[in-house]
């Protein structure tokens, strides 16, 4: 019966009701939806590089270097020679290494020269390994390996033939159209920048700048240059470093960085994400201030719903205690409209919620490589459904209170 | 005796001074179908929350049962009200959002009858014997008409089977056929059950109906 009367009671006030109803639902939306998107984005961005020990750069920010080599995003300042990489990468203490070699893309993905060995030792996420979805690596310098976001994206299958660009812009002018290469594989999806990447031997790229410089007539010989797959590159952009011991780890770091025939610089990855994402976390710790801020305005609201409802509802409240109902009894009645507005506030938050990350979850995907796993009840999303249920019972004990002490005034 | 009070007096809180009320002696005999009559403002509906037990009584005696609401706890007056005394307004005697089925289970809920009795058979016979139609069970009461409202403000007041039914200017809201049927109504369910009514108005022409009649004036000294 007491359910049954908050219910009614509710229902009775419709519009005030619902309009508290989603000013709750949009705090929780808001509340869970950032938590949700902090929460994807951080692990993201955690798993999008691990197994590498160092990553070796000219030297520049740690963050330039992190956000070139690992995110694909902006431009190395400078490259490497490709004597640096062989005299590091023969160090003692080094397991692996793998070259990497940046600057190019094809319709707006980049395009990523490097060596087969990169599909063996990097890895994401808790040490995954990178698998192929279709087809295998590189074979020959004019197979490429594509990302699957990429593969997806533009709809390529393995065995077809593609042409690269130079530069990050694709423009006509600078297409490379005598260079068509061939699909090899498609790796299966990772949530990281690497779906976004289209992998080309070191070989391959440095053959397909030699014969761009070519057609433009200003070439040395390049015909030979073709068929020669175990051609070295110049220069690279940066590489990456598995060490035989993690103990060496910074003595190896400090000999990269104190390298004397150019200047180098070493970064481990851990350390420089999470140097990136504490300045992300600035703007974290500001969406949750809103957010709250948010909730604060809503449960005002709902309190204020329900104070103006007291008033309304005098002779109810009078006819309550002639029945025989305790003073208690209406503050607990209260209490509990509070909790049913909550509840279905909550639900339609989070519904929403729900139906809007199914929706933005394929453009978040492609635009930012954000992976956005639907499930929102989360322990930390308990948490918050928590804090807001108390935010409501102590907001909502201030017209109850006033009902509790309206119901008692009749004693006196 | 169904009522008793002895030396009652009460001061309403917010004015000091002269009381309200100032009953020495005053008692309704089990059975009783009382009218008091007295002009608005002179304390009957005060009188009648002494007797209800929802106003506490700080000084004097009052039993009603045999029981003494002045020793009670807030709690324990809550409790005998809602077991022992029916109540019927003016106005406002049902929760407008509430069917009239609705609005008797929930006097029922707050008594202990409610263990005793099965639930809706009880208030359906009492509606029928109210003479409220079927197809009115189940609105919500704000669209019932008046007298229809007050009948089923009858059945509420009487679904846990009180000793005592107050009944605080029942008919003023009711015009004359309304008014007529509603105590034809009451006195009928009030003799059948045998019941003690206390009935309070300032319409005297009501009076010939009850078996007693008092002035307010006469019970208590203040007024």
């Amino acid at each position: 019966m007491f359910f049954k009367i908050a219910l009614k009671s509710l229902l009775n006030r419709k519009g005030s009701v619902v309009m508290s109803l989603l000013a709750i639902s949009v705090a929780i939306f808001v509340l869970l939806g950032i938590e949700h998107i902090r929460h994807q984005a951080r692990d993201s961005f955690a798993s999008t590089v691990s197994g590498v020990d160092l990553i070796v750069g000219a030297k520049t920010g740690s963050l330039n270097l992190l956000l070139y080599s690992v995110f694909r995003m902006g431009a190395p300042t400078d490259n490497i020679s490709w004597q640096a990489y062989q005299d590091i990468a023969s160090d003692k203490d080094v397991a692996w290494a793998v070259p990497l070699s940046l600057g190019d893309s094809h319709k707006g993905f980049r395009v990523l020269g490097t060596s087969p060995e990169y599909f063996e030792y990097f890895s994401y996420g808790n040490k995954r390994k990178l698998a192929l979805s279709q087809g295998g690596v590189f074979e020959e310098i004019y197979d490429v390996v594509l990302g699957a976001e990429v593969a997806r994206a533009l709809g390529y299958v393995p065995g077809q033939e593609i042409i690269l660009a130079h530069g990050v812009v694709s423009t006509d002018f600078s297409r490379h159209d005598n260079h068509p290469f061939r699909v090899a594989g498609i790796l299966a999806p990772t949530g990281t920048p690497v779906d976004q990447t289209v992998h080309v031997p070191l070989a391959g790229l440095d053959a397909m700048h030699a014969g761009s410089a070519m057609s433009l007539g200003s070439a040395d010989n390049a015909a030979s240059q073709f068929t020669d797959a175990e051609r070295v590159p110049e220069s690279i952009t940066a590489f990456m470093l598995g060490l035989k011991s993690r103990m060496v780890t910074f003595r190896l770091q400090r000999k990269i960085n104190a390298y004397g025939a150019e200047p180098l610089l070493a970064i481990l990855p851990g350390v420089a994400l999470s140097e990136l994402w504490q300045m992300v976390g600035v703007f974290e710790n500001v969406l949750r201030l809103i957010s709250m801020l948010v909730l604060v305005a809503a449960v005002l609201g709902l309190s204020a719903v329900l104070l103006a409802s007291v008033r309304e509802r005098s002779h109810e409240i009078h006819l309550l205690r002639v029945l025989g109902a305790p003073p208690s009894y209406l503050f607990y009645l209260m209490e509990m409209e509070a909790i049913l507005i909550c509840l279905s506030g909550m639900a339609l938050g989070a519904a929403a919620l729900y139906i809007c990350l199914a929706l933005v979850e394929e453009a978040l995907f492609a635009n930012f490589g954000l992976h956005l796993s639907p499930g929102v009840l989360t322990g930390d999303s308990l948490i918050i459904v928590a804090l807001v249920m108390s935010a409501v019972l102590v907001a909502a004990a201030i017209p109850s209170m006033r009902v509790y002490l309206q119901a008692r005034g009749y004693n006196e | 005796m169904t009522i008793e009070l002895r030396n009652v007096s009460f001061t309403h809180p917010d004015t000091t001074g002269t009381p309200l009320l100032d009953i020495p002696e005053w008692s309704v005999a089990a059975g009783q179908r009382l009218f008091v009559h007295g002009p608005s403002g002179s304390g009957k509906s005060t009188l009648l929350n002494l007797v209800s037990g929802l106003l506490e009584c700080r000084e004097g005696e009052v039993a009603v049962l045999g029981e003494r609401l002045d020793r009670m706890s807030r709690r324990k007056r809550d409790r005998f009200r809602a077991h022992h005394v029916g109540y019927v307004f003016q106005r406002f005697n049902l929760i407008p959002y509430l069917s009239a089925i609705e609005n008797i289970e929930l006097a029922r809920c707050f008594s202990e009858s409610r263990r005793r009795q099965p639930g809706g058979s009880a208030i359906q016979s009492l509606l029928e014997l109210l003479n409220v139609a079927s197809d009115e069970w189940h609105k919500p009461t704000e669209r019932l008409s008046m007298g229809q409202q007050q009948r089923v403000a009858i059945a509420r007041a009487l679904i846990n089977r009180p000793e005592l039914l107050i009944a605080d200017e029942p008919t003023s809201s009711l015009d004359q056929n309304n008014r007529d049927a509603f105590l034809s109504v009451l006195m009928a369910i009030v003799n059948e059950h045998d019941m003690t009514l206390l009935f309070v108005s300032h319409d005297m022409s009501l009076a010939e109906r009850f078996n007693q009649v008092q002035a307010l004036s006469d019970i208590s000294r203040a007024a």
